[in-house]
């Protein structure tokens, strides 16, 4: 079993041989640790010969990456547009009640499921034509 | 034993097209996996012999075999849908394995990159610009030319990326394209490589996109050998909208922030490591295939309306009663997309608004619904095609709310780089509350002796709208990009068109 500090390394030394090493760095991190706290960016620096800020400045800028884990499990909920016009406004309160504190209602603009909305993904399941029963039943067994 | 032909496109799946899949194997019946046709109303789409079902569903699936089924839309082929179209980037659209090497050759595959690796660069670079194609991404510049600067530019290594950053609402295509016919995407990066002159080409696909990233990679993994030395490599976006554009897409590339950068230098001269870069939509580089096939420019060309050659995938979104994948010459018109395709909305209310080009793109009133699918019309009526995505709104839409929305998605997405994209879009959302709310009495900071220019009694609602009006024109010309220099358009649309929402 590696430590955590090995298991970081390791990442930022498979990735090292491609162009542009960072990002698949950061999500092979937040997929391992389901975060990029302050330890794996300085781990990252060091490892790129970058400053901690050059790091940081990254992770902070992508809404991917979480500086802390969050260990509720995640419903990202499309509320772009095209979901608008279909109605997803409506079912957002039912949604947030059913998610309470136990479950992460995230906001995402558009899963590319635009004419069959309202949609939803759960990991790397998608759900669409989701009404409020759909909705609350996909929350509550997230 | 019978043949079940079901999508396995991200949307098919979500609209359970698994569930389908399996009670067909399990009564047993081999099933097949195919792109999708594109009519999203109708998915999950069964297909035996030819013959169409849907939207299906497991328990429907006993009264299709044994032919008692309701839902039946007879031929697909002949389904008005699909033969009101003119299908070159997606003509294997619902008839092929995605994955199926002899699908894709036994469609014309591949031809155009053997054609391409039997001409001269300049050759190659000469039959794109004489089809006329141009940029799918939004802005429409002829590709040929940017592939011209780019074998031009100076420099040992050049780079082709594929934009597959597709984050507007209302549109699906580069999705369905990835995910239903991904070698046409490879074989138009590899002849972009030839042309220019690049060993390497990425491909940034944003992450809410799982099922396109998988299907790339297992499709470059499946024949290495066909393009190479042209190698290919995925590399995935971390949900930054901005990202689509393409500076911004190449910083993240290299593993920067997402910024934009100011041009110039062109991507084509500087572009990715400093290097020469061709940047292209999915869309664009999807098409080449087709123009570099024998007599593929020509016909190409001939396709289109004006300066607009070709054919544009345009996509059928939000409140639309028949949504999909609708791909024609250009010169269509919003009514017969709307009404005479579209069937109208899906709650059968009436039309409010269509917002065409994504979040950036003018909302337009059905009184202008007679305009043509054509770059320069729309840029004439202050609107843009964008990626040809339409979402259609119903009257309960509140036009008011949208314009809102149109600010808030841009302070929520801007890379911040620029002042008039980053402060303006939160002034924006501040302005349009403050004008629904009918302005604001006196300030206490205005009101301070030493302010002795400030008005002292507060700003009325026409002097917020003025004040919008000026920030909409100070974020229009003064942003680095498209996101801050283009979210005035749908404030302005909706301002203009339904006055009546903002009060």
């Amino acid at each position: 079993m590696m430590s955590r500090a090995e298991r970081l390394a390791k990442i930022c030394a498979d990735h090292a041989p491609i162009e542009g090493p960072l990002l698949p760095i950061l999500h092979a991190v937040q997929a391992e640790f389901a975060c990029v706290d302050a330890e794996a960016e300085r781990a990252i620096a060091h490892a790129l010969n970058l400053s901690r800020a050059d790091v940081h400045g990254v992770v902070s800028f992508y809404h991917d990456f979480g500086a802390e884990p969050d260990p509720r499990p995640i419903v990202q909920l499309c509320r772009a547009e095209a979901c608008q016009a279909r109605g997803v406004e409506a079912l957002v309160p039912a949604a947030e009640a059913a998610a309470g504190d136990r479950v992460r209602l995230s906001t995402v603009y558009c899963l590319g499921l635009c004419s069959v909305g309202p949609s939803a993904r759960v990991g790397d399941r998608l759900h669409a034509r989701l009404d409020e029963a759909a909705l609350v039943a996909l929350v509550r067994s997230a | 034993m019978t043949t079940v032909r079901i999508s396995d496109d991200a949307l098919a799946l979500a609209c359970g097209a698994d569930a389908v899949a399996a009670e067909f194997a399990q009564r047993g019946c081999t099933v097949e996996r195919v792109s999708s046709w594109g009519m999203h109303w109708l998915e999950p789409l069964v297909e035996i012999d030819g013959l169409g079902f849907g939207a299906a569903t497991a328990a429907d699936v006993p009264a299709i075999l044994d032919g008692t089924s309701a839902k039946g839309i007879g031929p697909i082929a002949a389904h008005p849908f699909i033969a009101r179209q003119q299908r070159l980037t997606f003509a294997r659209a619902g008839k092929t394995r995605p994955l199926s090497q002899d699908d894709y050759a036994r469609t014309g595959g591949w031809a155009g990159l053997r054609r391409a690796q039997s001409l001269p660069k300049a050759k190659i670079i000469e039959e794109v610009i004489a089809s006329g194609l141009r940029g799918r991404g939004g802005a429409g510049f002829p590709a040929g030319i940017k592939w011209r600067t780019v074998a031009e530019a100076p420099g040992a290594k050049k780079y082709v990326v594929c934009n597959a950053d597709e984050g507007d609402s209302g549109t699906f295509a580069d999705r369905m394209l990835m995910e239903g016919d991904p070698f046409a995407l490879i074989e138009g990066m590899a002849i972009a490589g030839l042309a220019v002159g690049a060993r390497k080409g990425f491909i940034y696909v944003r992450s809410e996109y799982p099922h396109a990233i998988a299907r790339l990679r297992a499709a470059i993994a499946a024949c290495p050998w066909v393009f190479a030395p042209f190698e290919i490599e995925v590399r995935v976006g971390a949900g930054a909208y901005v990202c689509g554009e393409e500076t911004s897409l190449l910083n993240s590339l290299e593993g920067k922030r997402g910024e934009v950068r100011a041009k110039p230098p062109l991507p084509a001269v500087e572009g990715l490591f400093g290097c020469p870069t061709v940047v292209n939509n999915v869309l664009t580089l999807a098409a080449v295939p087709h123009i570099l096939a024998e007599g593929g420019s020509a016909a190409y060309g001939e396709l289109g309306f004006a300066r607009s050659k070709g054919t544009m995938p345009i996509q059928l979104a939000g409140n639309i009663k028949h949504g999909g994948l609708f791909e024609a010459a250009f010169g269509v018109t919003l009514r017969e997309l709307v009404y005479d395709i579209g069937g109208g909305t899906a709650s059968g209310r009436t039309v409010k608004a269509v917002q065409v080009g994504g979040p950036l793109g003018a909302y337009i009133h059905p009184d202008q619904f007679d305009i043509a699918f054509d770059y320069e019309a729309y840029t004439g009526a202050d609107a843009l095609i964008g990626h040809g995505g339409i979402v259609v709104f119903d009257d309960t839409t509140d036009m008011g709310a949208m314009a809102r929305f149109a600010f808030e998605f841009c302070a929520a997405e801007s890379c911040g780089k620029c002042t008039p994209c980053r402060i303006g879009a939160v002034r924006g959302v501040e302005l349009i509350d403050r004008i629904r709310s009918g302005g604001r009495g006196p300030d206490s900071v205005e009101a301070l002796p030493q302010m002795h220019n400030a008005p002292k009694d507060g700003r009325s609602r026409e002097g917020h709208l003025t004040l919008l009006e000026d920030l909409c024109e100070t974020m229009q010309f003064g942003s680095l990009c498209a996101l801050g220099g283009f979210t005035p358009y749908p404030v302005r649309s909706a301002l203009k068109h339904w006055p009546e929402d903002f009060r």
